[in-house]
C-alpha cells in the first residue's frame, strides 16, 4: 500500500471546495483560489473581460479600498499573484502560518466582494495597454499568438487573452461587475491550502469564510468542436527590428479527458520535453546549433488543447530549423517511439512526481489540476500506472492521430521576409 | 507526517568539509521528501574575462554538458533523467553553477557527472563550432527584450573599469572569433577542486555524502587558479545618462546607483531602502525574482504604478562579490512621456536622499523581507542554491544570518546609505526611447 499524498477534500454546503494537505518544511502556508471565470467566458465581440478582472480584483472590496489592501498584504510580506488562463481565474499567495486567518479573510473578500472601484479600473486601463503593446513588441509572443488565432479561428481558445488595445478600451466597470457575478460563484471555487496546518483547521477556516456566500451555477464553456486544418497554414509577420526569429508551429489535438491523454503525453515528452527538448533538442540544438531554445507542449483541457512547437533561431535558419522540425515530426509519424525511449520517458514522468510535490505551491497547484479535470484524490498514486500501461504502438497511434506536417499551422516572427516553405 | 526539519537558516545544520585538494563540501539533511539536491558552484564568471573573451564563462558552461572522457555525449542524456530528476546550470558574473535535483537514490549519479564535469570535459571542436550559433541565437534572443538591452548598456556605461561592465553572454565579435583553445584553456584553469564549492541537500545522512564525494573527487588534482585581483572602479564624478533609440512600442527607463558588495557595511541597509522604494524580493536568485516583489504600497509603485504614469516599477540589489549596481526599472505606460516617468522616478529617490525613510516604513520592510527569507527556502534546491551562492560571493556562513542582519539594521542607517548612495553625481540614467 503506497502512502501517497492524501490531501483532503470536502465540498461546504454552497459548493465550495476546499482542498488542505500538511506539510512542515517551513513555516508558511500557501492559498490557491481557483475559479472558473477563465478567458473563454469573454463575450466574442470584447476579448479581454476576464483578463481584466485579473488585473482590478484585488483593487478594492466593499470593506477595503485598493490602498488598504495593499497595506494588510505587504505588511504581511504577502504577494497576491491574481492570474488568468482559458478556463480559470486564479488568485494565489504565501504566508506566515501566524498570519493564515487574516490572509485568508484578505484572499475571500477579494473573491467575494470585489468592488471594482472606477479609478482604478481606468488605471489598469493603461497598465494593460501597455502589456498589449510589450506583447506587440515581442516576437516569442507574436508568434504564439498568431498560431493560436490561425489554429482555432473564432474558437475561444484563438483569442487572445489580454484582448485587444480596442477591446480593452471598451470594458468598464459594469462589464466587471456583471462578469463576476456571474462566474465567480462558490460553485465554480477551489481554494486549495497547503502549509504547516491542520488540513481540519483549514477546512473549517475556510467554511467559517466562505460558508455564506451565494451565487448561481457555474457554468464552463465546452464541448464546442474545433475544424481541422486543411492544407499546410503559413504566416509570416515581419519585425525588422528584432535580431532572432521565433517560430510556433502547431495543431490543435485533444481534451483532457481523451482516453488516449497519456499516449500524447508521452509521445510530447519524447518529441520535445526529454531530457533538453526532446527530438527537436537534439536535432535543431545539439546536433545542427541552430537555436538556443525549441522544445514542444501539450496543453489538453476541456477542449481540444493545441501541440505547439517552439524555437528560436537566427533569421538565416527559418527555412531549415522549419524543415528540421518537418522532419522530426515525420519520423515520429512514420516509424512512432524506440522501446528505449518509451521507457525513458515514463520512467522521467513518474519519477519526477515527488519533485512536482516537493513545495507547497507545487502541491496546491497539483491539487488544482486534479480537481479542474476530476482526476481523483489518489492520483499520485494512479498516474504511474496509466503511463505504465501505454505501450509504443498507441504513442504512434497518437503520432499519426495528431501530426501532419503537410496539415500543419506555422507561424514565424521576427527579422525574417519570406518565404516560407 | 515527515520529522520537521532543521530550520534551514542555521549554521549548525551545515555539516562543512574541505578535502586535501581544496574541495570545499558542504552537506544539509532534510528529510521532508526523498529527494536530494547537488550544486556544484565554481569561482569564475564574467567577471574574471578580459576583453577578446567576454563571454567565455558562459560559453564554456555550454560546453560542460557534452560529454566527458567518461561519459560518451550521447549517453548524458538520461542519467538524472531516469530518477525524475532536473539538472541544469547558469553563470553570472561572480559564478558559474551546476545543478542537480532528482530522487535521493541517484546521488551517486549525480557526483559522478560533477566529478567528470570539473577535470574531464572534452571540448571536441566540432562540438565548440555548433554551440558558437546556439550562444549567438541566445544572445539573439537577449537582444529582442528591450528591458534587457537597456540593462546591458547601462552596465557598461555605469562601469568604466570594473569587469563587471560587460554582459555575462559576452559581446558578439569575441563571441565570432573565440576559438575551441580559448574555451579549454579557461575551463582548465578554473575548474578544479580548489576552486569549487559542492553542496548537497536532501534525504540523506552525512556520512553517506561524505563516502561518495570522497570516492568521485578525492583524486581530482587542485589547478593553478592565479587569480587576478580586478580593477577598482574609479569614483563616479558626475551623472551619466544613455539612451537606446531603437524601434519598438513601449518605453523604458533604468536608473543605476553604485551599490556595495554583499560584505559592505552598506548592503543590508541599502536592501532594507530598497524593500521600502520598490517592494520586498528576498536574496534568493534562482527563486525570488519569479515571484512578484511585495510592493502595492511601495514608494516608487506608489508615486509611479498608481499614478498611471507606469505600468511597472521595479528595484534590484543583487548579493556581487564586489560592487556592483543597485539599479530602479521603470515601464512606461503608452502614452506617457519618459520625460514625466523620469522626474517623478528622480524625485522619489531624491526624497529618500534628503529625508530618509520612516520607523513604520522600516518596521514594515523588515516584516517582509523577514517573510521572503522563509518563503524562499522552501525546497531543498533553494536552500542548497543558497549556502553555495553565498559562498561564491563571500562565504555560506553569512547566509544563515540573513534574518538577523536584516534585524540589525537601523533608520539612521538606512538613511545614512541613501544619502550617500542615491547621490545624483553617482547615478547613471539610460532611456530605452522607441521609435513608432
Amino acid at each position: 500500500m503506497i502512502a501517497g499524498l492524501a490531501p483532503t477534500r470536502e465540498v461546504l454546503a454552497n459548493g465550495v471546495t476546499v482542498l488542505a494537505k500538511r506539510t512542515s518544511t517551513t513555516p508558511a502556508v500557501t492559498l490557491i483560489a481557483n475559479l472558473r471565470a477563465g478567458s473563454v467566458h469573454d463575450p466574442a465581440e470584447l476579448p479581454g473581460v476576464a483578463h481584466f478582472i485579473s488585473r482590478t480584483i484585488d483593487r478594492g472590496t466593499e470593506r477595503y479600498s485598493a490602498d488598504e489592501l495593499a497595506e494588510q498584504l505587504d505588511s504581511r510580506g504577502v504577494t497576491l499573484t491574481a492570474s488568468v488562463t482559458r478556463h480559470t481565474l486564479s488568485l494565489a499567495c504565501t504566508c506566515l502560518v501566524e498570519d493564515l486567518d487574516d490572509v485568508l479573510g484578505l484572499v475571500a473578500e477579494v473573491v467575494m466582494r470585489p468592488s471594482f472601484p472606477v479609478v482604478e479600473v481606468d488605471r489598469r486601463r493603461g497598465e494593460i495597454v501597455t502589456l498589449i503593446r510589450q506583447d506587440e513588441d515581442n516576437p516569442a509572443a507574436v508568434a504564439v499568438e498568431t498560431l493560436m488565432s490561425m489554429l482555432y479561428g473564432s474558437h475561444p481558445y484563438g483569442r487572445r487573452a489580454r484582448g485587444t488595445r480596442a477591446s480593452v478600451e471598451l470594458i468598464d466597470r459594469q462589464m466587471l461587475q456583471r462578469f463576476h457575478a456571474a462566474h465567480c460563484v462558490p460553485q465554480g471555487l477551489a481554494l486549495a491550502v497547503v502549509g504547516d496546518i491542520d488540513p481540519a483547521r483549514a477546512v473549517d477556516a475556510a467554511r467559517t469564510i466562505f460558508g455564506a456566500w451565494k451565487g448561481g451555477a457555474a457554468v464552463d464553456v465546452t464541448g464546442m468542436s474545433v475544424a481541422s486544418a486543411s492544407g499546410r497554414q503559413r504566416r509570416v509577420v515581419s519585425m525588422m527590428n528584432k535580431s532572432q526569429t521565433d517560430i510556433a508551429y502547431g495543431f490543435a489535438t485533444i481534451t483532457r479527458q481523451d482516453a488516449s491523454y497519456y499516449a500524447y503525453s508521452l509521445m510530447n515528452n519524447i518529441l520535445g520535453q526529454y531530457s533538453l527538448g526532446g527530438r527537436l533538442g537534439d536535432s535543431i540544438r545539439e546536433q545542427q546549433g541552430m537555436a538556443y531554445y525549441v522544445s514542444s507542449s501539450l496543453d489538453a483541457n476541456l477542449m481540444p488543447g493545441p501541440l505547439v512547437i517552439r524555437a528560436g533561431v537566427s533569421p538565416a535558419n527559418v527555412t531549415k530549423a522549419v524543415a528540421s522540425i518537418d522532419t522530426e515530426l515525420q519520423k515520429l509519424v512514420d516509424a512512432g517511439p524506440t522501446e528505449q525511449e518509451l521507457q525513458e520517458s515514463k520512467q522521467y514522468l513518474i519519477g519526477s512526481m515527488p519533485r512536482t510535490l516537493e513545495t507547497n505551491m507545487g502541491i496546491a497547484t497539483y491539487l488544482q489540476t486534479v480537481e479542474f479535470f476530476g482526476l481523483g484524490l489518489d492520483y499520485d498514486i494512479q498516474m504511474p500506472d496509466l503511463l505504465r500501461a501505454v505501450t509504443p504502438e498507441h504513442v504512434h497511434n497518437a503520432a499519426r492521430r495528431a501530426i501532419d506536417p503537410a496539415n500543419a499551422t506555422v507561424v514565424v516572427a521576427g527579422p525574417f521576409e519570406g518565404p516560407l516553405s | 507526517m515527515p520529522a520537521l526539519a532543521p530550520p534551514p537558516q542555521s549554521a549548525s545544520a551545515v555539516h562543512e568539509e574541505v578535502l586535501d585538494n581544496g574541495l570545499r563540501v558542504l552537506v544539509q539533511s532534510v528529510h521532508t521528501a526523498p529527494l536530494a539536491t547537488v550544486w556544484c558552484w565554481y569561482r569564475v564568471g564574467s567577471r574574471d574575462e578580459i576583453p577578446g573573451l567576454t563571454g567565455v564563462s558562459h560559453w564554456v558552461e555550454h560546453m560542460n554538458f557534452k560529454g566527458t572522457a567518461n561519459i560518451p555525449r550521447d549517453q548524458i542524456k538520461g542519467i538524472i533523467e531516469k530518477y525524475g530528476g532536473y539538472w541544469n546550470g547558469y553563470t553570472w558574473i561572480d559564478q558559474t553553477t551546476y545543478t542537480e535535483t532528482a530522487t535521493r537514490d541517484a546521488l551517486d549519479h549525480m557526483l559522478f557527472i560533477e566529478a567528470e564535469r570539473m577535470r574531464s570535459c572534452l571540448y571536441d571542436p566540432a562540438d565548440c563550432e555548433s554551440e558558437r550559433t546556439v550562444i549567438i541565437s541566445e544572445l539573439q534572443g537577449g537582444e529582442n527584450d528591450p528591458e534587457q538591452l537597456l540593462d546591458q548598456e547601462l552596465t557598461a556605461t555605469a562601469f568604466r573599469a570594473h569587469s563587471y561592465r560587460h554582459p555575462t553572454i559576452g559581446w558578439l565579435s569575441d563571441l565570432q572569433t573565440m576559438t575551441r583553445d580559448d574555451l579549454y584553456a579557461h575551463y582548465r584553469r578554473f575548474y578544479a577542486p580548489n576552486n569549487a564549492t559542492l553542496v548537497i541537500v536532501g534525504d540523506v545522512s552525512r556520512a553517506d555524502v561524505m563516502r561518495h564525494v570522497v570516492k568521485h573527487f578525492a583524486r581530482l588534482e587542485p589547478s593553478d587558479v592565479r587569480r587576478r585581483s580586478s580593477t577598482i572602479e574609479p569614483e563616479q564624478l558626475g551623472e551619466r545618462r544613455m539612451t537606446i533609440s531603437k524601434e519598438g512600442t513601449t518605453a523604458y527607463l533604468k536608473v543605476g546607483f553604485h551599490a556595495p558588495g554583499v560584505t559592505g557595511d552598506d548592503f543590508f541597509p541599502l536592501l532594507v531602502l530598497d524593500t521600502v522604494l520598490t517592494g520586498a524580493k528576498g536574496l534568493n536568485l534562482w527563486a525570488s525574482f519569479r515571484t512578484q516583489p511585495t510592493q502595492r504600497s511601495a514608494r516608487l509603485y506608489q508615486a509611479l504604478v498608481n499614478t498611471g504614469l507606469a505600468s511597472a516599477a521595479n528595484g534590484a540589489l543583487m548579493p556581487t562579490a564586489e560592487p556592483f549596481l543597485y539599479t530602479i526599472s521603470v515601464t512606461a505606460t503608452d502614452g506617457v512621456s519618459l520625460d514625466r516617468v523620469e522626474a517623478a522616478t528622480l524625485a522619489e529617490t531624491e526624497r529618500a536622499r534628503a529625508h530618509g525613510i520612516t520607523p513604520q516604513e522600516l518596521q514594515k520592510a523588515k516584516n517582509q523581507l523577514r517573510a521572503r527569507f522563509v518563503f524562499e527556502n522552501d525546497s531543498i534546491t533553494n536552500i542548497a542554491h543558497q549556502l553555495g551562492f553565498f559562498e561564491t560571493v563571500a562565504s555560506w556562513t553569512l547566509y544563515p544570518t540573513l534574518a538577523q542582519r536584516i534585524e540589525a539594521v537601523t533608520i539612521e542607517e538606512v538613511n545614512r546609505v541613501a544619502a550617500h548612495r542615491l547621490k545624483p553625481t553617482s547615478r547613471t540614467v539610460g532611456r530605452f526611447e522607441p521609435i513608432q
